[in-house]
Order: C-alpha cells, then structure tokens, then sequence
C-alpha cells in the first residue's frame, strides 16, 4: 500500500462531485464523460455547444495545472491494438450501458439510482477480473 | 454566454479533479484494480470524495428543484429497469477498463497531451459508441415496422 495517496484522491475526487454538482444545478445535464462524447453524435439543437465546452474545459483544467506541478503522465508503450480493442470496448459497452465510471459512478451512485450502482458493481467487478487474468499472465 | 462559462468552468473542474486524483494515470487505476498485488486504494477514495459532494448536494439542492437554474430541464435518467444491455454494457466496459486503465474522463482529459495511444482510444471509443447508435436505431426501425 505504499502508493496509497488518500488525500490528493479525495481533494481530485471532491472537484469531480464538485463539477457533477455544478453542470446538473445550473445547466440540468450530467456529469457522464462517455454520455457527454456520445451525444455529440446524435446532434440536437441547442445541445451541442455545452457538450463541446465541457470536453474542452476537461483539457484545459489539466493544461492549467502543468504550471503548478502537476503532469499528464505518458501512456503504458503497450501495442497501439491494446488501445484499439480497450477503446472499442469501452465505447460500446458504455454506449449500452448507458454510462461509465462518472454517470454511473459518481452522478447515478449519488442519487441512489439501482441500474447505476448494478453497473457499478458490474464494471468494477468484471475490470478487477481482467486485472487479475492479467497478473496470472504477467501482463501487469 | 453565463450557461455556456458554466459548462466550461464544471469541465475545468472536472478536468483538474482528473489530474489532481491521478485517475489520468492508467498504472494509478490498475494498482487499484489490481486486489490481489500491490493494492493502492486511492481511487475508492476519488469515488467516495465525489460521492461526499455530490450525493447530498443532489439530495437538498437540486432533487427539490423541477428545472435547472439556467432555466432548462434537469435531465435525470428515468429509466429504471435493470436489462441486459445495462449489465452486458456495462461488463464490456469493465473489460476495456481492465485492459488499458484507461476510461472516458481520463481518456478525454488526457487527450490534450496529444499522446498517440490515447488518440487510438478515443477513436475506437468514439467508432464503438456510433456502431452501437446505428445498431440501436436499426432495431428501433425493425420494432416500429412490426
């Protein structure tokens, strides 16, 4: 447990609640990153610039945070295919499962919706599952 | 304009919240995914800080609401049936997650680094989320036709 790092996951976790807050209050949208991206492939009016504004504003919060320390780590070099397959995979099943670690995690756990704390468990179960097949593998 | 600084400024945040939990960092996320190694559980505690703000925030500031302040509708999900898609969906997801660390906010926070696996994610990502949309609509098609 030596990489435990409880207080700078609370504090990072607290401003993700702390934006979900902001955009359901003032603009009655959630917080879910994957629902975010993929309503902007069914454009409606009206619907599309808040959408375009958050995603970018995710950039630049990470971007505004370089000059105090803080980095984008670089990816693992794994093989490009790995990033094919993980991002196929989690474009799909997020598309029919109506959301991911944010809608279901964060916005839909904090309203005690059940299908959201079911895909919790879910993904949650299922990617501690693969983590697993992987370190028999040796692949972690 | 104030809605659309509003949709930036809730991004921002959530963006810094990403790089200041570390969830933008794929080895973060396996070491917490990974129970039976090295376990780091930090990331139970990124959940558990969003859920502290935003679990009673909903509950006694926006649940009592009927609209947004902006004046637009509160677009809660509604539906409440737990079907396959949500549970096959979601264990997809979990496979994907498990495989590269890797999940849509980091991905999308990430993506200013210009670092090519993650233009690979988010493409693939992007593609798979229009693949499902099309299939959707085509089987709405087939039961309206019916």
């Amino acid at each position: 447990m030596e990489n435990f790092t409880p207080w700078s996951a609370l504090a990072g976790g607290m401003l993700l609640g702390l934006s979900a807050v902001i955009l359901l209050l003032f603009r009655g949208r959630i917080a879910g990153i994957s629902g975010i991206l993929s309503g902007l492939f069914t454009p409606h009016r009206g619907d599309t610039s808040w959408r375009v504004l958050f995603l970018v504003g995710m950039m630049l919060g990470a971007l505004a945070l370089i000059p105090l320390g803080f980095s984008i780590p670089d990816m693992p070099s794994s093989s490009w295919l790995i990033y094919v397959v993980a991002g196929l995979l989690v474009g799909i099943g997020t598309k029919l499962g109506n959301g991911c670690t944010s809608g279901h995690g964060i916005c839909g756990m904090g309203r005690f919706s059940v299908r959201s704390v079911v895909a919790t468990l879910v993904f949650m179960a299922v990617a501690i599952a693969v983590v697993l097949i992987r370190q028999m593998l040796g692949w972690v | 304009m104030i809605n659309r600084v509003i949709a930036l400024v809730a991004g921002m945040l959530f963006g810094m919240g990403m790089v200041i939990s570390q969830m933008v960092d794929p080895a973060k996320v396996i070491g917490f995914l990974n129970i039976t190694g090295n376990w780091d559980p930090s990331l139970a505690l990124v959940m558990g800080g969003a859920l502290m703000v935003f679990a009673p925030a909903y509950r006694f500031l926006i649940k009592p609401r009927n609209k947004a302040i902006s004046g637009e509708a509160l677009k809660v999900p509604t539906n409440k049936q737990i079907d396959a898609p949500l549970v096959f969906g979601a264990a997809l997801f979990g496979i994907g997650w498990g495989a590269a660390g890797i999940c849509p906010g980091p991905a999308l926070t990430a993506l200013v680094s210009g670092q090519k696996e993650i233009i690979f994610f988010i493409a693939a990502m992007a593609l798979g989320q229009v693949v499902v949309l099309i299939w959707q609509r085509a089987r709405l098609a087939r039961l309206q036709q019916a």
